[in-house]
């Protein structure tokens, strides 16, 4: 058994009159990739956006590396982002006036990581995920597939603990979900990040090592379900 | 009627497994060779799940002489058992092509045996919500072994998982749709 890294306990969490997380569970273990599927509005986002310590969940507690992530303050919280975790979405998270290059660097200058310094293990990560010769570009000038590679290589300069991934190949065709897919699970496997993967389709989830469902803001253990 | 009567014998051995034959024969193409080459490329393309019996290649082989569609190249009797070379005829290589250039039926799966146990489970009072589960890790399960399978293998495993993986997909994509639709189904059934 994986020692956990990360957990969610009784995660509730209500937006307005809308309940979007009821009662949720979740573990992940260092280099564990686990796959968050559901239907629509079921509150997978939600779920990923808590265990990010990006949304404050309204109770509940969310366990990282021993420490409480529900207690943390909010500047507490975005150093543990900033110094801990990697995150792809499905878009626009590419800041449009940098480069690829600037923008992979982007999370160590955070940092406070020398530029030169940022920039050659950016370059280093943009050569891993096959994208090295869009240094230059701008997010505007690259494929939707490009541009997701370029958010891996983002998300995974820092050498993060856990990598959050909402639908990360949720824009691209066949193919290139599947590029994403491979170098993202391969580099995962290698630095031995944890991936939190939340996708809806199937193909994609089974990159994972274990999955759960998600319906109407409660989770469900599939490992469990037979 | 003699000609309705072997156009019926000749759809039947399609549908029976006549592909064997016709990749058997498309085998053949690239030159003359012995059964037991003929196995062996065979098993080493496409019988990653189902290699041919000996048996099998054999019967083959006489069916398409029977046929006209390949014809004896020669005869080694040195030593051990006769061994046969077999080359491919012009009427063997039309019918590849007539084969190659003719779409697969496609299967619709209408009422499949996961419709039928969700529907019985609902009408014997079960719980179907179990049942699309257990089925959806099931079906998971396998995919994952089969990526796995397509990320250490080379250009054609990745190609055989990926049609594999395509159609579990659907499959899966089948029992999250019932899952969703599984009240309503309910009312409808039990009324
Ligand atoms: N910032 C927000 N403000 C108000 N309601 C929200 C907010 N974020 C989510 N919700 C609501 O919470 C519920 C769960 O949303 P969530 O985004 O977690 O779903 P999801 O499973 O990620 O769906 P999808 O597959 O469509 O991305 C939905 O009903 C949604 O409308
Ligand atoms: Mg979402």
């Amino acid at each position: 058994m994986i020692d956990t890294l990360l957990s969610g306990h009784e995660l509730h969490k209500t937006y307005g009159a809308t309940p979007a997380l009821a009662g949720a569970e979740f573990t992940v273990g260092a280099g564990e990739i686990v796959a968050i599927m559901g239907p629509s509005g079921s509150g997978k986002s939600t779920l990923l956006h808590c265990l990010a310590g990006i949304v404050r969940p309204d109770s509940g507690t969310i366990r990282y590396d021993g420490g409480d992530l529900t207690a943390m303050s909010d500047t507490q919280r975005s150093a543990l982002r900033r110094s801990d975790f990697g995150f792809v979405f499905q878009f626009g998270q590419l800041v449009p006036e940098l480069t690829c290059l600037e923008n992979v660097a982007l999370p160590l200058r955070l940092n406070a990581v020398k530029r030169k310094e940022a920039e050659t293990k950016a370059r280093e990560w943009m050569e891993r995920l096959e994208v090295a010769d869009l240094a230059g570009k701008r997010p505007g000038e690259i494929s939707g597939g490009q541009g997701q590679r370029i958010a891996v290589a983002r998300a995974l300069v820092i050498r993060p603990r856990v990598v959050f991934a909402d639908e990360p190949t949720g824009a691209l065709d066949s193919l290139n979900g599947e590029r994403v897919m491979k170098l993202l699970i391969e580099a995962a496997r290698d630095t031995r990040a944890a991936v939190v993967l939340v996708t809806h389709e199937s193909r994609i989830a089974a990159y994972s090592d274990r999955e759960i469902v998600v319906r109407d803001g409660r989770s469900r253990d599939m490992a469990r379900a037979t | 009627m003699r000609s309705r009567y072997t156009h019926w014998v000749y759809l039947l051995c399609i549908v029976l497994g006549m592909s064997i034959g016709h990749t058997l024969l498309g085998l053949l193409e690239s030159g003359p060779r012995h059964g037991y080459d003929l196995k062996r490329s065979f098993d080493e393309r496409f019988g990653r799940d189902r290699s041919l019996a000996y048996g099998q290649v054999y019967s083959t082989m006489s069916r398409l002489l029977k046929n006209g569609l390949v014809e004896i190249d020669g005869l080694e009797t040195s030593g051990g058992p006769e061994r046969k070379r077999y080359s491919i005829t012009d009427a063997g290589v039309t019918d590849v092509e007539q084969w190659l250039g003719q779409p697969e039926k496609p299967e619709p799966y209408l009422q499949s045996t996961l419709y039928t146990k969700v529907v019985l489970a609902l009408l014997t009072g079960r719980d179907a919500n179990e049942i699309l589960d257990t089925q959806r890790a099931e079906h998971l399960r396998m995919m994952r072994d089969l990526t796995r399978r397509k990320l250490d293998g080379d250009l054609s495993d990745r190609l055989i998982c990926d049609h594999a993986l395509f159609h579990l997909e659907a499959d899966l994509r089948w029992l999250e749709l019932t899952t969703a639709r599984l009240s309503e189904l309910t009312q409808e059934i039990r009324t």
